[in-house]
């Protein structure tokens, strides 16, 4: 069986790669494209260190073949903020001590961000049940959920 | 291994014959992890999402027709949807985390045909039909005919659902659904109830009728409710009925997530709050 040619869009660049029909999203983005911001925790969808957004949706990089990004706009935690201009999610976790190891800072990032997007001023109550599916084992969460609030708070001042 | 998209229901219903082992994807939320641990058989896969009709979610004189594909943050995401039907909804809502909901799908919660399936019961209850195309042609069936054990399904080969019908709603009707896990989010159903009610003028329950889920090898249909329901307003002793029949409808397992007596117990407790949950929103209509 030949790998199966696909198009699609990363982070706003047109990409195209050749992937196996098992192989998911999460596999493409790492292995062929060399995205490994996005990491890979359970592979089960249980712990939400995969998250990418697919045409502004939030899902698990792990429960989504690559074959099915054709057509699709992909953005990962490399398409949000740069370097020497961080997304105020990314700087409200740096500032106040959102992440230990860091391995399932990316998946927060990603859910953070769509929770915002969608959602500016989000309660606690709703902070906690969006990111339900994002696990870290180092935080406890309490100030996962601080920079989120404060990101949020941020992003409004931003608009004012 | 395969992979295929077709556009149109009857191309899929060709890929799915002429493919060996294929199986329908929607979500993939249940069939990605399948194929991970080395699911035995699965040849090819047949992803429905480009079939326009199995990813809407449509209104007409009938009812609501609710693609097969729809995942659960399209379902809640629809207002006209949640409105008729509340509870449907609600079990939707409550399958796995933000990243699921964006993916798993209506047709893939009730054909994995886990018995804890949150949306199964609360189909049951809404007397939801399901629309399966196959080689032999189409037909209509009772979502409770489709689970007949524990992933197991009464679809036959090269089967699949292609929509469920929901028929449309009278004044002074609605349905709840309820689930009972040990956290608040992110766990299966230990046990889960349905409960769809219509009342008449004065408040009293004209229609009824309960599924129940997470305490046999597949979700339940109450058949008792309608003789208990009808004709009350719900009073103590007509709840403790229900409660009891749900109990004694049950036959779960025991294992790590309840024992046999707690299933019992708390699937007749679920069967009566979703019950008045239901009586008060068809109150306010």
């Amino acid at each position: 069986m030949p790998k199966i040619h696909v198009s699609t869009t990363v982070n706003g660049d047109t990409v195209e790669f050749l992937c196996e029909t098992q192989e998911t999203v999460l596999d493409v983005l790492r292995n062929t494209l060399g995205l490994t911001g996005t990491k890979e925790g359970c592979g089960t969808g249980d712990c939400g260190a995969c998250s990418v957004l697919v045409d502004g949706r939030l899902v698990c990089g792990c429960l989504m073949l690559g074959v099915e990004a054709e057509g699709k706009e992909i953005v990962t935690v490399e398409g949000i903020g740069s370097p020497d201009r961080l997304h105020p999610v990314q700087q409200k976790f740096l500032e106040d001590a959102a992440l230990q190891c860091g391995f399932c800072t990316p998946g927060f990032i990603v859910a953070a961000k769509a929770l915002l997007d969608s959602n500016p001023e989000p309660t606690e109550t709703e902070i906690r049940y969006w990111l339900a599916g994002n696990l870290c084992r180092c935080t406890g969460y309490d100030k996962i959920v601080r920079a989120v609030q404060d990101a949020a708070l941020e992003m409004k001042g931003q608009q004012a | 291994m395969e992979y295929q998209s077709p556009a149109s229901i009857d191309e899929a219903v060709a890929a799915l014959a002429a493919l060996e082992g294929a199986r329908v994807m929607a979500g993939g939320t249940d069939l990605l992890v399948q194929l991970r641990s080395g699911a035995p058989r699965l040849g090819a896969i047949v992803d429905v999402k480009k079939i326009a009709e199995m990813c809407s979610i449509e209104e007409t004189a009938e009812g609501f027709s609710v693609g097969a594909a729809v995942c659960g943050a399209q379902l809640t995401g629809h207002d006209a949807f949640s409105r008729a039907w509340p509870g449907v909804a609600e079990a939707a809502g409550l399958i796995g985390s933000t990243q699921i909901q964006g993916r798993a799908s209506l047709g893939g919660n009730v054909c994995n045909a886990s018995p804890a399936a949150d949306t199964t019961p609360a189909l049951i209850a809404a007397r939801a039909k399901a629309e399966i195309v196959g080689p032999g042609g189409r037909r209509i069936v009772e979502v409770e005919k489709i689970a007949t054990g524990p992933g197991k399904t009464s679809l036959g080969k090269g089967e699949m659902v292609v929509r469920f019908l929901l028929p449309a709603r009278p004044a002074r009707a609605a349905d709840a659904y309820l689930r009972m896990i040990p956290r608040t989010e992110m766990d299966i159903a230990v046990a889960g109830a349905g409960v769809s009610l219509t009342l008449d003028r004065g408040g009293v329950v004209a229609d009824a009728r309960v599924g129940l889920g997470a305490v046999a090898p597949t979700a339940l249909v109450l058949d008792q409710a309608a003789d208990i329901l009808t004709g009350t307003k719900l009073e103590d002793d007509v709840l403790a009925r229900l409660a009891a029949a749900a109990g004694a409808a049950a036959t779960p397992i025991d294992d790590k997530r309840g024992t046999i007596d707690y299933r019992r117990k708390v699937v007749g407790v679920l069967a009566k709050r979703a019950a008045l949950i239901a009586y008060q929103r068809a109150g306010e209509r």
